[in-house]
């Protein structure tokens, strides 16, 4: 571990491909989302059902949906409510997973006991269970979504921080810094944190990847993205029944979540291999 | 100034350490000397209540009248780093690897004096100085291991030292150091102990280093403590059994050249064919 700290401030930027390409991909996804703030190349809720499923043209890009409304101006626009939800509650699950976590590997081990079996909990239970139990409770929407993915993402996170933390925790500079009256929860989060930050920003970037696919499959299944806002996973429900009249509005849309899932796991393993010595050095070779 | 009666340690019902009376008086220096596993560590650790929490420690540690066993770890963080601080082994591990020389040299001096950033910073070059750190500005901008490992363990004594403990717990500051940089250290501890009447504990498993910062030396075994008086009646006169064997086990001159002759003529027999 030591050594590990050592080369992740002196090693130079690597470029490795797949790092690349996930930040070009991710990119890509955000500047998709940031330009449908202001421009959209047709209304993107305007209903024509004169011109219902054309196929791609060169004044439909991607053609248009079963209510004749352009599918690229859609698919834009459900980029904002896929990212926001999955940014959301991948920033929630974040913060609050290494919090429990580094809380779980400073406390002694009853204390740290009882929190991973919590955690163990959490993750048995899935994110889908739960949306659909929140959404006949609060109602289906963004929040249920966003309680329902942290849900899963909090404990998740605090299983992946906690043996590092562990770890850290068990080297001689802890105890040094205790000799000179630092209390144990101060140097877990002030000091552990540091030398674990490599794992959770790679954590965060792979958790991102996995907040759209379950996003995506929650709005499918009815529970995230109500009418009017739209989302990718809606999209690909509404395009469900047409799969044979209308290939073209399945493959769109599903392809934006595939390269979008792409782009961030990519982006963690690339940040994976540059942030770990052992992985970078067969990196650099 | 430092008190230790009746001292148990245990894990599990083993018994680890078991001292009945220990004393280190103002300024004076104490030598802690005895082989792996004899309970050194084990007891310069539960004056500061650090040992691990399976195990038990009974009796009572004594230091400026207040009894430290027991204590809350409040009141513990109070008292580390401030009157009794501590100097480890490994220098190169027992620094934080993501902070900054400067920065952490400052920790004990962030933690229990109300100065200034500025105020820190400045007091921090001048005690790196007085840890005799050539070039305190550059170092102060480096990573711990930027540094070698002498530099490292002065760095490591410039933040125990910072606010003027009166006891100075010193767990085998040499052992981690090469021979030259290990006679530096030494000599800089002992400086440091007469220049600012600050009591040190040195506990190392080697009698030469001991003897030469030790005013009086505490031999252990086994968990015991199995002579104690001042260092010459020690080295001159040994009573108990296991020092003498102690003394014997170290190198001293004859020894060395006794080695050097064996593995010479070994040398000469592998050229010989």
């Amino acid at each position: 571990m030591k050594k590990s700290i050592r080369n992740f401030r002196t090693q130079p930027a690597i470029k490795s491909p797949q790092l690349i390409l996930g930040i070009i991909l991710t990119g890509l996804v955000l500047a998709i989302t940031l330009v449908s703030f202001f421009w959209t190349p047709w209304d993107p809720i305007a209903i024509d059902v004169e011109k219902r499923l054309l196929t791609p043209s060169f004044s439909h890009w991607f053609g248009t949906d079963r209510l004749g409304r352009d599918l690229l101006s859609q698919i834009m626009v459900g980029s904002q409510n896929t990212l926001y939800v999955t940014l959301v509650s991948t920033l929630i699950g974040v913060v609050l997973g290494t919090s429990l976590g580094l809380a779980a590997a400073g406390s002694g081990p009853r204390w740290g006991g009882i929190l991973t079996r919590i955690s163990d909990i959490g993750i048995a239970i899935p994110s889908i269970l739960i949306a659909l139990v929140l959404a006949t409770t609060l109602g289906p929407g963004r929040l249920s979504v966003i309680i329902a993915i942290s849900f899963w993402f909090v404990p998740v996170t605090a299983r992946v921080v906690v043996g590092p933390a562990r770890q850290i925790l068990s080297l001689d500079f802890v105890e040094a810094a205790m000799t000179h009256g630092r209390t144990r929860m101060y140097i877990v989060f002030r000091q552990v944190l540091p030398n674990i930050a490599p794992i959770v920003i790679v954590q965060t970037s792979m958790m991102f990847a996995a907040g759209i696919l379950i996003e995506a499959s929650l709005s499918f299944l009815g529970v995230g993205a109500q009418p009017p806002t739209t989302s990718w996973g809606k999209i690909l429900m509404d395009s469900q029944p047409l799969v044979q009249e209308a290939p073209y509005y399945t493959l769109l849309p599903g392809s934006f979540v595939v390269i979008t899932v792409l782009a961030f796991n990519l982006l963690g393993d690339g940040l994976a291999v540059l942030l770990d010595p052992q992985q970078s050095q067969k990196g650099v070779a | 100034m430092l008190e230790i009666n009746n001292l148990h340690i245990s894990i599990a019902g083993r018994s680890l350490v078991k001292i009945d009376h220990l004393v280190v008086a103002p300024n004076e220096r104490l030598g802690i000397v005895g082989e792996s596993g004899s309970g050194k560590t084990l007891t310069v650790l539960s004056i500061l209540g650090l040992l691990p929490t399976m195990m038990k420690v009974q009796g009572s540690v004594i230091f400026a009248g207040q009894e430290l066993l027991g204590r809350s770890e409040d009141d513990l963080a109070k008292i580390r780093g401030r009157d009794i601080a501590m100097v480890f082994q490994d220098p190169g591990r027992s620094l934080n690897p993501t902070m900054k020389i400067g920065r952490q040299a400052g920790e004990t001096l962030r933690l229990h004096s109300d100065l200034s950033k500025s105020e820190i910073k400045e007091k921090v070059l001048g005690l790196m100085h007085s840890v005799q750190l050539k070039d305190p500005e550059k170092l102060a901008s480096r990573y711990p291991h930027e540094l070698s490992g002498g530099q490292q363990q002065r760095v490591m004594i410039a933040m125990a030292i910072a606010c003027k403990p009166r006891l100075l717990i010193a767990d085998e500051p040499t052992t981690a150091l090469d021979v030259t940089v290990q006679q530096e250290v030494l000599k800089l501890l002992l400086k440091l102990s007469q220049e600012s009447d600050m009591a040190m504990v040195f506990v190392s498993h080697n009698l030469g280093v001991v003897q030469a910062v030790s005013e009086r030396i505490a031999v252990m075994h086994d968990g015991e403590i199995v002579e104690l008086g001042p260092t010459a009646q020690i080295l001159d006169s040994p009573s108990a059994a296991y020092t003498k064997e102690l003394i014997g086990a170290n190198l001293s001159i004859p020894d060395a050249q006794e080695l050097s002759r064996l593995s010479g003529s070994r040398f000469q027999n592998t050229r010989g064919v």
